[in-house]
């Protein structure tokens, strides 16, 4: 019976079970080909240019400019493990010559690698976008609170929004410098300047979509926390912040991409270590090797960035309640 | 017996708009005693829910006032609880959670934690929810929503319970269903109960009084009838019951005869939208 069942079940799910195959297969086989074309284009095309510093590097060369890299900083990696083994025998040494020996530890003071220029920038992404969403969520929630604030704020948000971060960064620049004066600053400046200046560039999106989300919240949801009589404060946390969630995240994504995008930028211009100064530094090095140094760091910021709006998505669909709405 | 819960004296509301005060109701005179079901019917628009809104404080009465313990209202409170016709649970929260915020926010300094998590288990209980209290609203039906809508109501013990059409947005059977949960709880908990709605049958198998509304701009009270058949009610046996056809072509009679509406089943068409008026306008 079974045999039996099975010789007429196969046959007719076979066309089901090749469809679903050719299905997955379309799935991996699609990205491939593009990606494959796209590779070829390219080094038809870089084939074909003849710049100042050699030929335009293909994929080819790029590839082997990211084992080069890698080599680089895991050799500037075993440099410090020695600087730190030296200096530890040479002041076990003097500690043994003089019990007073005051031990110094002094930091290895090494070139910044490809790899951890990347580690720098992802900081300063996320430090500039976290003090963004600080500033653009709460200020949100009142524009859209409230008509009054809202007509009052409008026009200033609308005339700031579309400022360059070029544009931003000189002012950002001299008054960090006048303002931000320690002896022992917990920060470099460059540092602080690109992240006031990320912030800057990023909050918009964030603030208008939370304003937009807080102001439709549906009036049988502010009729229940009438009747309720509950506070303000309570108010917000309970039902506005909820209610408005799924716009929260919508301005966060728009955010993070302006985020990254002006990072770059802001770290060509202010010299602050990260793949934008990588960048800037290859430029203005002009060797052989720096058109396709450059390259790597464009794919790899571009790789960054996509997988940066990919963890956003993720948070997104893991915060949001609203399961109808379309994600991708 | 016969105390005054609520009182509705010369009660009416004008709205601004462009053209003037638009007078939605005027005159609105109702007393409501303890433990009664009123339903408040009439045609769509004639301002009912208005009437609802002024009770329960969401809106504000521009002439007269509306009185409870004598006292006027002025805002809302969760002693006049609402049943809202979308049923109006928060999405995000789950059948459990929606009427945890209500008895958190009205019983916080009256009830410890104990005592309050078996009160929302209590009132889930009363409306048959108990198996679906971790579901969110978008996992449940539409009938199951507005039992949750109607537990948290009464969990927060309202001294009137409001319901703007309360099965307005269900299919016929569960609408049935949910009716007789209402009366069952009434039977068990004697709330008092005002209940809008635009089916006459409902109105008839539920109320106490029935309080009919003119047609609006400026709506009032056209007529009220009292409805006087033996509780507990059986929506079969009423079937059979004269008492019932009797009552029933009454409010019909007022809805279709002396107040009836006739909206026009097509609109009449833009004057502006045709061809000739245009040219005439034109030349």
């Amino acid at each position: 019976m079974t045999t039996q069942s099975q010789l007429i079940s196969l046959p007719s799910r076979l066309p089901r079970l090749l469809n679903r195959l050719s299905k997955r297969l379309l799935n991996v086989t699609a990205p491939l080909l593009g990606i494959g074309v796209f590779l070829l284009l390219w080094s038809a095309a870089a084939a074909n240019i003849e710049t100042s510093l050699g030929s335009f590097p293909g994929p080819q060369a790029v590839f082997q400019q990211f084992g080069q890299l890698w080599q680089e900083h895991s050799d500037e990696q075993v440099r410090e493990q020695a600087f730190y083994e030296r200096q530890e025998e040479r002041n076990a040494a003097r500690l043994a010559e003089d019990p007073n020996y005051e031990v110094r530890i002094r930091d290895f003071n090494g070139r910044p690698t490809f790899i951890s220029q990347i580690g720098t920038s992802l900081i300063t992404v996320l430090s500039g976008f976290l003090l963004a969403s600080a500033i653009a969520i709460p200020l949100g929630i009142l524009i859209g609170l409230n008509q009054f604030v809202y007509m009052a704020a409008n026009p200033i948000i609308q005339v700031l929004k579309p400022v360059s971060p070029l544009a931003w960064l000189p002012l950002v620049t001299i008054v960090v410098s006048a303002v931000y004066v320690s002896d022992d600053p917990m920060f470099e400046k460059s540092f602080v300047t690109s992240v006031i200046t990320v912030t800057l560039c990023s909050l918009w999106p964030t603030l208008l979509n939370t304003a937009v989300g807080v102001a439709s919240i549906e009036s049988d949801f502010n009729n229940i926390s009438r009747v309720l009589k509950l506070k303000s404060l309570t108010h917000v946390r309970k039902i506005v912040l909820p209610a408005s969630v799924p716009m929260i995240f919508t301005g966060l994504r728009l955010s993070i991409g302006i985020a990254w995008m002006v990072l770059i930028a802001a770290e060509m211009l202010a010299q602050n270590p990260g793949l934008g100064k990588f960048v800037w530094d290859e430029f203005q090095n002009g060797s052989s090797e720096s058109l396709s140094r450059i390259l790597a760091a464009v794919l790899v910021i571009g790789l960054v960035g996509f997988l940066l709006d990919r963890a956003m998505l993720w948070l997104q669909k893991a915060a949001s309640w609203d399961k109808s709405q379309v994600l991708r | 017996m016969e105390h005054t819960l609520l009182e509705l004296s010369q009660v009416g509301i004008e709205f601004p708009t462009e053209n003037g005060p638009f007078c939605a109701v005027q005159d609105i005179n109702l007393k409501v005693k303890k433990g009664e079901f009123i339903s408040l019917i009439g045609h769509s628009g004639c301002g009912k829910s208005t009437v609802l809104n002024m009770v329960a404080g969401l809106n504000r009465a521009t002439r007269g006032g509306v009185v409870m313990h004598g006292k006027e209202v002025t805002e809302p409170g969760p002693e006049r609880a609402v049943v809202f016709q979308n049923h109006s649970l928060l999405p995000w929260l789950t059948a459990y959670q929606n009427i945890e915020l209500a008895v958190k926010t009205v019983f916080k300094s009256t009830m410890s934690k104990g005592e309050m998590k078996e009160w929302i288990h209590h009132n889930l209980n009363l409306v048959h929810m108990t198996h679906a209290a971790d579901k969110r609203p978008s996992e449940i039906s539409g009938g199951m929503k507005q039992r949750v809508g109607i537990a948290r109501a009464l969990a927060m013990k309202p001294e009137i319970l409001l319901m703007d059409e309360p099965f307005g947005a269900l299919d016929a059977l569960t609408r049935a269903h949910l009716q007789d949960s209402v009366m069952e709880i009434q039977e068990q908990l004697n709330n008092t109960i005002i209940m809008i709605t635009h089916d006459v049958d409902e109105a008839v198998l539920l109320s106490d009084r029935i309080v009919m509304m003119t047609n609006g701009p400026a709506a009032t009270i056209g007529e009220i009838l009292t409805v006087d058949l033996p509780r507990p009610r059986n929506r079969i046996a009423m079937a059979e019951s004269t008492d019932y056809y009797q009552l029933r072509s009454q409010v019909l009679s007022f809805l279709y005869e002396k107040h009836s509406k006739i909206e026009p089943l097509k609109k009449e068409r833009h004057k502006s939208n045709r061809p000739e008026a245009v040219v005439s306008e034109a030349s």
